[in-house]
């Protein structure tokens, strides 16, 4: 039926053969050798002269590790992955000592050019004719196994807030991490957390002190580019009582045969009134049509509403990875704290998606709400897994969910498939799932009146997402829109 | 007067079923046609032929729009070409803004017909007077395309767009059934303002009432598929009066 | 897998050596059966399949058949609630010909134990356990186009004190094009004992078997069901499981939507109190294009009682044009109740319409509030809402007959609740 070829390459073009941040950068790398053992993460700890603690932490974690098995229950597929065929430190060749953008390889600097990451601060010139309206995005640039960059360190500073690598938190602000590290997602947590908490090797720090909202978005853009290596990137933010702080993600990967693994870990914490929105837009290389190469993305995202009325906000545009197995989650300890969890996926060709959240309600009357949008086109396979778990303690918890998927074409395949626990009456859960596809009659009337048909799917794929996209900041919304094929939505109304 | 549509020993079907046993029917610039008919002679399927819908397999005959062959081109293609149909049931798309929609329609068609687009700033203005023309509240324009519109609304809905797109050619399939007196008026003022030597419009409807307001230059009548009486407007008033039944002995005599 | 259900399997396969000779019929099924138990063993929570239900109860069984005799009395009690009926009467195990009474429309075939068709459904380990074990079912043929008005399938099980034997029932039933039956199961007992029951049900082009369920096991039983059903072209499974018994039940459904036009319902209840644990599972196959499901599953909890719902809809590429729809509720009536609940849907086919809900709370306080207002005491008002909670479920039993079966079940239940 042409209808359905024509919305398949619509699709298309907002996914795979529209990736166009495959490129590599020839660089020098210093690269470990290959392989996993005890003398690695002795090497990796060594390079980021690591305290005492942060080695024992890593090799208690990796004695873990050896002890389990992948996970098997996520409705994805692949061929067994070799750990110790991968290097597990990558890191691009640069001069010693403290780092200014100035020192920053031109090679790096146009990388991130090319990907559209602004790494020079721009002047701020109020009332200056023809200045950016935009505001300022602090963004700290992980290229492969280290951060390479971190702009607007001084700014920040001067309202309080650290943001810098992990690497370097480790240094400077070493009680906090040592406090908060592993706290949220322990080191044994999961087959990947532990692997992760094993090998990390860069990431970013936040920390936001009482009372303080941070005085711009905060940004990490994380980019695979040395052959068979693993990325294990650690994000760790702490919003201390009463803060605010917005976090944006982005992540991009060139374009290559073999299948690389992506293991990170992201931990939040928010204190007492505390708040953090995380948002995510994942676009890692999908690997090409016939499902060769891509990344596999396993990454364990938990945050902690530890505080009484704090709250934490995942949104995440799903649209890269050839394997995706992602739960951003939230553990509402404290007392009316709220979790949130706004999930756009998007597959097609051969790539796979196994995400959702979990929201486990802990304290009084806290409040959950789950809006997930999949789409999944090609032979691909797009699974929604999502836990609401309401504990004894629980009273007055509220936890709504909605699970919308669409199908386009006859090849792929879409799953929902929740998991409710309640253990408390005064609990409330409801849960509403759906399956559909975009309507003939959806796409006759936007065609009558003038769209094309790609670009009537993009409205309707657009519509069908709005829900989540318009939780995204506005600098992340434009990119997002992007990606889901450009529509006017937001601009009118 | 050249004739804006011609339409030539039309025959079509769904699901191997006939509808259209040979329509003939040519539409003049500037005018006005009327077609009635009772239910299930064909007037919806004759709207979605002519605006191009898939379900529907033409197997004769031929459909010449400025000169064009209309059966030919794409449903976007008839749109940019100038041919606007008011749908009898127009579906809900969720998510999608109403002003959003129509602009990106109206830029769509701009484009393909090699016009400058309208910005946003400059398309809000329009929307806005539009709808206040057809007396809509502001904010249908940022409700999702006709979600939990009422039957009126979503018939004014149409008439919005139809003012805002500016046809050459719109087919009002049943734009007026489920109509109060007040709703029925504002869709005639919209027909009539597009009125103009460059302007024709099929107007589909069960009822004489309509065509009160939206005088038609021809009246046809479609009985199982084919025109079995044309006239003035006279004939609407005549039909109102005798029914269908006397129209459709005559045809079958 | 917990040291408990490792020797709970092998007590079953040491029990399966030395009876087997004894068993009837053809061993060929039974020993293959025991093949498939001894790779499988008992599933523990770490089986995605049995994460909410645990089976350290069987611990105690020693797989062995119960005492064949009873008393009469203990059977006419739980018969004078067939309410005259047509039936077929089991009794811990066995076929009891002096207590049923068939319509002429219907004739028991001869039991032959097999494994089922279907290798996912012959891989089950309750599945194999029940071929190597059971020596007695339901066989019976309803005739093309023949309608057969409700019939009784009564199992009675009288346990024992300090062991707990196992019985093992292996009912067959096949529907010809266009035949019609109402089936009344139930399933009853006293004393401490596993059953294990397996069904297999095939309802042919355009036939329409409806079936009751009413579970009122003994309290201190574990009761597992195992249900298969096939429905081919335009034919009609509609079924009604009321679950009141058993301190560990669980009703496992795969229900198969064979051919085009077919329609599957799968409503259920459960009503639970004290230490109860029930668990419903469902998994409806949508095959062919054109087929409905419909499934509501309403869970009432009191006390400690720990609600089970875990039902998936699986749509193949061919099933296009699928409709289907699953709801799962629970009313919590105590603070250390408990509801885990997983609908699933798995879909292939894109021109589908599929939805489930669920949700889980409390007895409307402001509904108590404005009964209350009115002069309706507390526990009258919440027995009301209850009641009013299964109503559509109850109404939606076309057989009169079948439905008063299950509104005395019902009926005799709200006292466990303290109401």
């Amino acid at each position: 039926m042409p209808v359905v070829a024509e919305t398949l390459d619509a699709v298309q073009s907002v996914t795979q053969s529209g990736y166009k941040w495959g490129f590599e950068t020839a660089i020098e790398m210093d690269l470990a050798p290959k392989g996993l053992n005890e003398d690695i993460i002795r090497l990796i700890s060594s390079r980021k002269q690591e305290p005492e603690w942060l080695l024992a932490w890593r090799l208690k974690a990796y004695a873990a590790w050896c002890a389990m098995t992948e996970p098997v229950w996520a409705k994805v597929h692949h061929a067994p992955i070799d750990y110790q065929d991968l290097h597990y430190y990558a890191a691009p060749k640069q001069k010693a000592g403290p780092r200014s953008l100035d020192e920053v390889d031109p090679e790096l600097l146009a990388t991130y050019e090319k990907l559209g990451i602004p790494l020079r601060e721009r002047a701020i010139l109020a009332g200056v004719e023809g200045a950016d309206t935009r505001p300022d995005v602090a963004v700290d640039a992980v290229f492969d196994s280290v951060s390479v960059a971190t702009t607007f360190r001084e700014t920040l500073r001067k309202a309080g807030v650290v943001f810098c690598p992990i690497s370097e938190a480790v240094h400077e602000v070493p009680e906090l991490v040592q406090r908060y590290l592993g706290s949220v997602v322990p080191a044994g947590d999961n087959f990947f957390a532990a692997l992760n908490s094993a090998v990390f090797t860069d990431g970013s720090f936040v920390y936001i002190p009482k009372g303080v909202r941070c005085p711009m978005e905060l940004s990490t853009y994380f980019r695979i580019n040395a052959r068979n290596t693993g990325q294990f990137e650690r994000t760790l933010i702490i919003a201390d009582e009463g803060s605010h702080v917005s976090y944006l993600e982005g992540c991009t990967a060139p374009m290559r045969d073999e299948n690389q693994l992506h293991a990170a870990v992201v931990e939040l914490v928010a204190l007492d009134d505390a708040q953090i929105k995380y948002s995510t837009v994942q676009n890692w290389y999908p690997g090409d049509a016939n499902g060769r190469g891509g990344i596999y993305n396993f990454v364990t995202k938990r945050g902690a509403c530890r505080g009484a009325r704090s709250k934490i906000s995942w949104t995440q545009v799903e649209t890269g990875s050839a394997i995706t197995w992602k739960y951003p989650s939230c553990i509402l300890q404290g007392d009316d704290s709220v979790g949130e969890f706004y999930s756009v996926a998007v597959t097609n060709n051969h790539q796979q998606a196994d995400t959702g959240t979990k929201m486990i309600h802990i304290g009084r009357n806290t409040r959950s709400t789950i809006v997930s949008k999949g789409i999944s086109a090609g032979q691909s396979n797009n699974t929604y897994r999502g836990l609401v778990r309401i504990m004894p303690k629980a009273h007055g918890a509220r936890n709504h969910t909605q699970c919308d998927s669409l199908l386009i074409g006859d090849r792929c395949g879409a799953h929902t498939v929740p998991y409710i626990e309640s253990r408390n009456p005064s609990g409330r859960v409801e849960h509403e799932a759906t399956t559909s596809k975009i309507a003939e009659d959806q796409l006759f009337y936007c065609r009558q009146r003038g769209l094309s048909e790609e670009d009537a799917v993009g409205l309707i794929v657009n519509g069908f997402c709005k829900d989540v996209l318009k939780e995204l900041p506005m600098e992340f919304a434009v990119e997002a829109q992007k990606l889901l094929s450009v529509s006017l939505e937001g601009s009118v109304g | 007067m050249t004739a804006m549509l011609t339409i030539r020993d039309l025959h079509a079907e769904i699901e191997d079923k006939p509808i259209l046993r040979g329509v003939s029917l040519t539409v003049p610039a500037g005018e006005v046609h009327a077609i009635m008919g009772p239910n299930g002679s064909g007037k919806s399927t004759l709207s979605y032929v002519l605006s191009g819908r898939d379900d529907y397999a033409v197997t004769g005959g031929e459909v010449l729009f400025d000169g064009r062959d209309l059966l030919a081109m794409e449903p976007e293609e008839r749109a940019v070409a100038g041919l606007f149909l008011a749908f009898q049931a127009p579906v809900e798309l969720p998510g999608v803004g109403n002003a959003n929609f129509l602009r990106t329609a109206l830029n769509a068609q701009r484009r393909a017909r090699g016009e400058a687009e309208i910005d946003a700033v400059r398309f809000l203005k329009l929307a806005r007077e539009a709808a206040r023309r057809l007396a809509m509240p502001e904010d249908m324009l940022k409700r999702n395309v006709n979600v939990g519109f009422s039957g009126g609304e979503k018939k004014r809905n149409e008439m919005l767009q139809m003012v805002l797109l500016q046809p050459r050619f719109a087919i009002l399939d049943e734009t007026d059934s489920g109509l109060d007196i007040d709703a029925l008026k504002i869709v005639a003022d919209g027909v009539n303002g597009l009125r103009a030597p460059g302007f024709s419009a099929l107007v589909i409807t069960h009822h004489q009432r309509l065509l009160e307001l939206i005088v038609p230059d021809r009246v046809h009548v479609l009985v199982r598929g084919q025109i079995v009486r044309s006239g003035g407007p006279d004939l609407a008033r005549e039909l109102e009066v005798s029914g269908y039944g006397a129209v459709i002995r005559e045809a079958a005599a | 897998m917990s040291a408990t259900l490792e020797q709970a399997g092998s007590r079953a396969l040491a029990h399966f050596q030395a009876v087997r000779d004894r068993l009837p019929g053809c061993p060929d099924a039974r020993v293959a059966a025991a093949e498939v138990f001894r790779s499988r063993g008992l599933p523990s929570r770490r089986d995605e399949a049995w994460r909410y239900t645990s089976l350290r109860d069987l611990g105690a069984t020693s797989f062995a058949a119960p005492e064949a005799e009873v008393s009469p009395d203990a059977a006419a009690e739980w018969i004078s609630l067939t309410r005259g009926l047509p039936r077929i009467v089991f009794v811990n195990g066995r076929l009891r010909p002096e207590l049923s009474s068939l319509p002429a429309a219907i004739s028991l075939g001869s039991f032959e134990v097999s494994a089922p068709k279907d290798a996912t459904a012959a891989a089950l380990p309750f599945v194999a356990l029940n071929t190597m074990f059971a020596e007695d079912g339901m066989v019976i043929t309803v005739d093309p186009d023949i309608e057969c008005g409700p019939v009784v399938l009564l199992a009675l099980t009288v346990g024992g004190n300090v062991d707990m034997p196992a019985v093992c029932l292996r009912h067959r039933i096949a529907l010809r094009s266009g035949a019609r039956l109402t089936l009344v199961e139930v399933a009853a007992g006293s004393g401490r004992y596993f059953a294990n029951c397996v069904m297999e049900a095939e309802v042919a082009d355009g036939a329409k078997l409806s079936h009751v369920r009413i579970q009122r096991e003994s309290i201190d039983a574990t009761t597992l069901s195992t249900l298969f059903v096939d429905a081919s072209a335009g034919a009609t499974y509609d079924s009604f499981t009321l679950a009141l018994g058993g301190k560990l039940a669980r009703a496992e459904v795969h229900a198969r939507l064979a051919g085009p036009g077919a329609t599957v319902h799968l409503n259920a209840a459960q009503l639970l109190a004290g230490s109860q644990h029930a668990d419903v599972t469902t998994v409806v196959s949508h095959d062919a294009p054109a087929c409905a499901s419909r499934q509501t599953v309403k869970n009432i909890l009191a006390d400690r009682a720990h609600g089970v719902f875990q039902g998936k809809i699986e749509v193949a590429r061919a099933a296009q044009k699928t409709d289907g729809y699953q709801m799962n509720q629970a009313l919590l009536l105590s603070p250390e109740a408990e509801i885990d609940s997983k609908p699933e849907l798995e879909i292939f086919a894109d021109d589908v319409k599929c939805s489930h809900g669920a949700t889980v709370g409390e007895l409307d306080g402001d509904q108590i509030f404005y009964l209350r207002s009115r002069g309706v005491p507390e526990r009258d008002a919440r027995t009301l809402l209850i009641r009013a909670f299964l109503a559509e479920s109850l109404a939606d039993i076309e057989d009169a007959e079948a439905r008063r079966m299950a509104e005395d079940a019902l009926e005799g239940s709200w006292e466990k609740l303290g109401r």
